[in-house]
């Protein structure tokens, strides 16, 4: 983990409470998809904790997409180009691609989304055929399902009211068969997806957070495998250990 | 914190590079605390420091005056339900509940793993559901070599049945002490909770009852209540307010401590800054702990020592020890 000054390349709205920030500085702490960094909002003590989409070394860039869910998102939201975003990156312990099958289903939902796009490229570059499944609410909440297509992997999007792609939630779309599951989304679509999955997988939690590096014991949860801190052990948790 | 004062969070040498810079200063950062001395008055606080691991992932934490580890019990505690943590104005809210691996835990595996990155005494914080609890963990620990003062916690504002209660009134608080200072030899710091009338009386049970010495302030007693869920935010429902925003209310109590003993203070809420430091120990303190500000810059501690002479020099100071209590005279 570091603490340093990013410089915002872009601050772009997508859709609904929705926005993609593309972040300039150091890439090396992030270390797997699923990890997040802890953004500081001017005027809010805390920082805020976003999932990183994905980063590039070669143009030292980091992409953010968050949701606009209180103050401290919005004055996210309100930050432009050329202005420095006081970060600690490279938190929690992400998504372990060398843990995944050859097919695995790469599962998100809403403001879930995110994560999953970086773990899907990260899968490919292992060799393996990730398939996504992104729901959404409605066709208007809908973001980045074309970003997945251009990965070349097959991408199942859901509606809830069916004004786009497979009637219902993510899992009226599992496939028939397929040999892991990584999943982030709301927590009733992941233990609704968990109970579904015949697999394995991999689980990333939400929770609100003190520190977001393991020190305020704030975002505790109590798995079979003992007491983890979402932030420091998670987000992401094995499908086996966690208690519902 | 504003985004103008990151700007020392970019030296990463913190070893030598810390020490040469220190000695450029030629200033006198050390105090003495109950006979032992400390580098500097920099004291990271329980609950905001873990068992210091995770920090010393991030620079060498030897630079540190000392660090206050994890408020421990006699039994592990999960700890309350989540949220735990809530936003506030300057500051913020925390309902943790004493999570801790219990004392024996602490002292088979975090003190074991400790020695390897802190070498320097560490503060034992205790906190306990009764007086035997208290007696019995600080027993324990009295035999530990590393520890080097015990802190008594005896105002968790997040515990039922225990914690502020016993610091909520002179008695009480003097029942604790006098039952810990039974079973060690090693210095005692009693943790004083602002959530009462008068804390100097607290503050003088304590001395009176053989405390060697006073900590404060812990957190303030606070909710927050979310307009979406109309419903308090933390799932305590209350929690402990600290941060920037307490940090006036602990100036004054330190001062008002500060009148009424003769043992010295171990002075926190809301430090984040060598200039809070500074007020602090001018108010009265002879350490200086820093809480919530590790939660938003884990470098905090490091950075305040890392300025505290450039600021000494700028307010014409030499020594730190000179300073303790200057509000008070003259």
């Amino acid at each position: 983990m570091i603490r340093d000054l990013y410089h915002i390349h872009s601050n772009k709205w997508l859709t609904g409470d929705i926005w993609e920030m593309r972040l300039i500085g150091d890439v090396y702490p992030i270390t797997a998809p699923g990890q997040f960094i802890n953004v500081k909002a001017d005027g809010h003590f805390l920082r805020r904790p976003i999932s990183v989409c994905d980063w590039d070394e070669e143009t030292a860039m980091i992409t953010i997409v968050y949701k606009v869910v209180g103050k401290g998102t919005e004055a996210l939201s309100r930050m432009q180009s050329g202005q420095a975003l006081d970060v600690l990156c490279g938190l929690g312990n992400g998504f372990d691609v060398s843990k995944c099958g050859k097919k695995t289903l790469v599962i998100g939902g809403g403001a879930g989304v995110p994560p999953m796009y970086g773990l899907a490229k990260e899968l490919l570059r292992a060799g393996k055929t990730p398939v996504a499944i992104l729901g959404f609410n409605t066709i208007e909440e809908m973001f980045y399902a074309d970003d997945f297509q251009a990965l070349g992997i097959e991408t199942i999007v859901t509606t809830v009211d069916d004004s786009f792609g497979v009637k219902g939630f993510v899992t009226d779309a599992l496939p028939e068969e397929y040999d892991y599951f990584c999943a982030c989304g709301p927590l009733p679509m992941l233990k609704a997806v968990s109970d579904a999955a015949s697999t394995s997988g991999l689980l990333s939690f939400e929770e609100r957070m003190g520190c977001g590096f393991g020190a305020c014991m704030g975002c505790t949860c109590k798995t079979k495998y003992g007491d983890k801190r979402i932030c420091k052990d998670g987000p992401v948790l094995e499908k086996e250990e966690i208690i519902w | 914190m504003v985004i103008d004062e990151v700007d020392t969070c970019f030296f990463y040498d913190d070893g030598p590079g810390l020490r040469e810079e220190l000695k450029y200063w030629r200033k006198d950062l050390g105090v003495t605390l109950s006979g032992i001395p400390l580098d500097n008055p920099v004291i990271p606080a329980s609950g905001t420091f873990g068992y210091g691991a995770e920090f010393a992932e991030l620079y060498d934490i030897d630079c540190l005056g000392t660090f206050s580890f994890k408020g421990t019990t006699l039994e592990p505690r999960f700890g309350n339900p989540t949220p735990r943590i809530a936003e506030a104005p300057q500051g913020m809210l925390n309902a943790v509940g004493l999570q801790n691996p219990g004392v024996e835990k602490v002292i088979s595996e975090e003190l074991p793993r400790m020695k390897e990155f802190f070498h320097k005494p560490v503060m034992a914080n205790v906190s306990g559901f009764s007086i035997d609890e208290y007696a019995q963990t600080c027993a324990l620990l009295d035999k530990e070599e590393q520890v080097g003062w015990l802190e008594v916690n005896i105002s968790c504002p997040n515990v039922h049945g225990g914690g502020m209660a016993f610091g909520s009134s002179p008695e009480a608080a003097a029942e604790v002490t006098r039952a810990v200072k039974a079973v060690t030899k090693k210095p005692v710091f009693m943790k004083l909770s602002p959530n009462v009338t008068d804390i100097a009386a607290i503050a003088r049970a304590c001395e009176d009852a053989g405390a060697d010495g006073v900590s404060l302030i812990n957190t303030l007693l606070a909710m927050r209540i979310g307009l979406k869920t109309k419903k308090p935010v933390l799932a305590n429902g209350t929690g402990g307010l600290s941060g920037p925003a307490v940090f006036p209310v602990a100036v004054r109590m330190v001062y008002q401590v500060y009148e009424a003993v003769g043992i010295p203070i171990i002075g926190m809420g809301g430090v984040s800054s060598p200039e809070d430091v500074i007020e602090m120990m001018l108010a009265g303190a002879t350490a200086v702990e820093v809480g919530a500000a590790n939660l938003v810059d884990p470098f905090v501690c490091r950075n305040i020592i890392r300025k505290l002479p450039e600021v000494m020099e700028q307010y014409g100071i030499d020594s730190l020890t000179d300073i303790i209590g200057g509000a008070h005279h003259g």
